[in-house]
């Protein structure tokens, strides 16, 4: 079972700002996905190789060339806040 | 004319009975008149598609046309498309605008398909029933108070509303085949890896796999077409050469061996659901299909996998999400960390924020093994129990959902209810497997059902041509929702 501690741990961990009020009701909503999840915790998997992808890959090597030319004036257009090409952030070192 | 499908489509055009211009034109005025209350599309684009029409009515001119020349489709807004919002359906990309073309998208374009429009979604494709799209739920033209299920949503209710003659779809747990189930269309999800994600928006990466929606296995095969194939850009892009999905569309059934697996029908399915599924598997019997028996024992183990291994990509995959260098970026903010925290919370709706929750504590310090490590090895076995019933069946066939469409708001207050709608889809996706819906009857209220077709890995063309044939001896994929036939 997760405590209001833990969700306030994770909440942190993932950067998303959960209000106070809503706590209790991330607790329960979590504790039920956890109530569903528990089933799979019970299985005998000594041996089995766990399966990371649904088919069986090898890294591919390319040619080294170029493929990708410079777009960062659009790319960044998009962007909240730019200024000289550089995305702005609130300061972090004083 | 908007009742007919791709195919038919292609040929009025290829006759010069009809130009895509008039098509375009005449899709764009349903969209117009009859789309209004189903908000099916989140972006419709009517002065870029005329003019991309105009092009395909020139390229069609000269003699070089594509089956999907100058037929209108539409994306699920998921998919990049230069110059178009993609939003993903959710406030986070709200107004984002794509720089770039999905591959998915490149090759609609290269074969003179018209774009008419983005569809709705659940966001982030996180739903099975499009209510937690930030642009709210799209409607079932069957009955406009119940879900088009989800995630494709919106592509399900625009082909079923005939707003398009096909669109597209992806499906990470079931989010094509089940919506294709709940609104009466035919939906297809690949083998992993038969079509490229590149600039597709990632949900969960080893799960996610784009396919269509048609009105018929036909059309879903021509859509395959155009849409699979290797592309560099995508390192799980599985390098084989371009087939004709369409080529065993007329095979006669005898000799087939369908697998019925004793998992899919049981008290969880709705009694007036598997009537119409034993209905459809009789059909393929009367056909000359052999009936076997399966056996998926860990089936039950899906959906407990998936919402480990599905949360855990998402909240790694959406960590992109910062408020810094695209998306949405809160007002006000103390420091940084305060930024990511606000404009994360403001930018993603609730449950994409407890998928992000769930992922990032089954990923934490601590937990890995016991619930990460641990879901992949339980997704072996799943793979494992299709692997062995493959050896005794060419085509599994199922339930697609466990019920016909419910109403808007049933399910939205217990996210575990929402995540056993996909029951019967959940473990294609974990497996990696090919599956597809089509249309077998009318459950409760009136409403379509769907049959499942589960197919070996890269077995696309003998799965539609299963569904090919049931549709040559049906018609329930014909029938078109009151109000919006002909």
């Amino acid at each position: 079972m997760l405590s209001r501690d833990d969700i306030r741990r994770i909440a942190e961990l993932a950067r998303i700002e959960v209000p106070e009020e809503g706590v209790a009701a991330l607790q329960h909503d979590l504790n039920g996905i956890f109530d569903l999840i528990e089933q799979m915790r019970a299985v005998d998997t000594t041996g089995v190789e766990p399966m990371a992808h649904a088919i069986d890959l090898t890294q591919r090597l390319r040619e080294d060339r170029v493929t990708e030319t410079d777009q960062h004036e659009l790319f960044q257009s998009a962007a909240p806040r730019v200024e000289d090409g550089l995305y702005l952030v609130p300061k972090v070192i004083e | 004319m908007f009742d007919h499908t791709v195919s038919e489509l292609a040929a009025l055009l290829r006759d010069r009975k009809v130009s895509s211009e008039e098509l375009a034109a005449l899709f764009l005025g349903r969209i117009e008149r009859l789309g209004g209350g189903l908000n099916a599309f989140i972006t419709v684009d009517a002065e870029k598609a005329l003019a991309s029409a105009r092009a395909a009515d020139a390229r069609l001119a000269r003699g070089e046309a594509t089956p999907l020349t100058g037929i209108p489709i539409a994306h699920k807004d998921l998919f990049c498309a230069r110059g178009w919002k993609t939003t993903c359906g959710s406030r986070m990309l709200a107004d984002w605008v794509s720089p770039y073309d999905a591959h998915v998208v490149e090759q609609f374009d290269r074969a003179g398909a018209v774009l008419v429009g983005k569809t709705n979604m659940d966001e982030f494709a996180m739903g099975s029933s499009n209510e937690s799209s930030f642009f709210g739920p799209a409607r079932n033209p069957w009955d406009p108070s119940r879900v088009p299920g989800g995630s494709s949503g919106g592509s399900a209710a625009a082909v079923a509303a005939r707003l398009v003659p096909a669109a597209t779809g992806t499906d990470t747990g079931g989010s094509i085949r089940q919506p294709a189930s709940l609104t009466g269309t035919s939906g297809i999800r690949p083998t992993y890896g038969a079509v490229s994600r590149y600039g597709m928006v990632a949900f969960a990466s080893s799960l996610d796999q784009g396919g269509a929606f048609g009105k018929s296995a036909e059309d879903l095969a021509l859509m395959l077409n155009v849409m699979a194939g290797f592309d560099e850009r995508d390192s799980t892009s599985v390098e084989r050469p371009k087939e004709d999905y369409a080529r065993d569309l007329a095979r006669p059934l005898a000799g087939l061996r369908v697998g019925l697996p004793k998992q899919y029908f049981t008290a969880d399915l709705a009694p007036d659901v598997a009537s119409c599924v034993m209905a459809g598997v009789e059909e393929l019997e009367r056909q000359g299909a052999t009936l076997v028996e399966v056996n998926l024992p860990n089936q039950a183990l899906a959906v407990p996998v998936y919402y480990v291994i599905a949360p855990a990509e998402a909240s790694s995959n959406l960590s992109r999400f910062d408020g810094a260098r695209y998306g949405h970026r809160a007002a006000g903010y103390a420091d940084l960390n305060d930024m990511y925290r606000k404009s994360r919370a403001e930018g993603f709706g609730a449950e994409v924020r407890r998928r992000i929750l769930v992922g990032t504590y089954v990923l934490s310090h601590g937990y890995y093994d016991a619930y990460y490590l641990q879901a992949q090895k339980v997704r072996r076995l799943i793979a494992r129990d299709f692997a062995g019933a493959f050896a005794s069946c060419d085509v599994i066939a199922g339930p697609a959902a466990p019920t016909v469409a419910f109403p808007i708001g049933e399910k939205t207050s217990d996210p575990v209810q929402m995540y056993l709608e996909d029951l019967y889809t959940i473990s294609v996706n974990l497996a990696g497997l090919p599956g597809l819906s089509v249309p077998c009857g009318f459950g409760e209220g009136g409403l379509p059902v769907g049959l499942q077709l589960i197919g070996n890995y890269f077995d696309e063309a003998r799965m539609l041509n299963v569904a090919h044939r049931f549709q040559q001896a049906t018609d329930w994929h014909r029938r078109s929702p009151p109000g919006y036939g002909s």
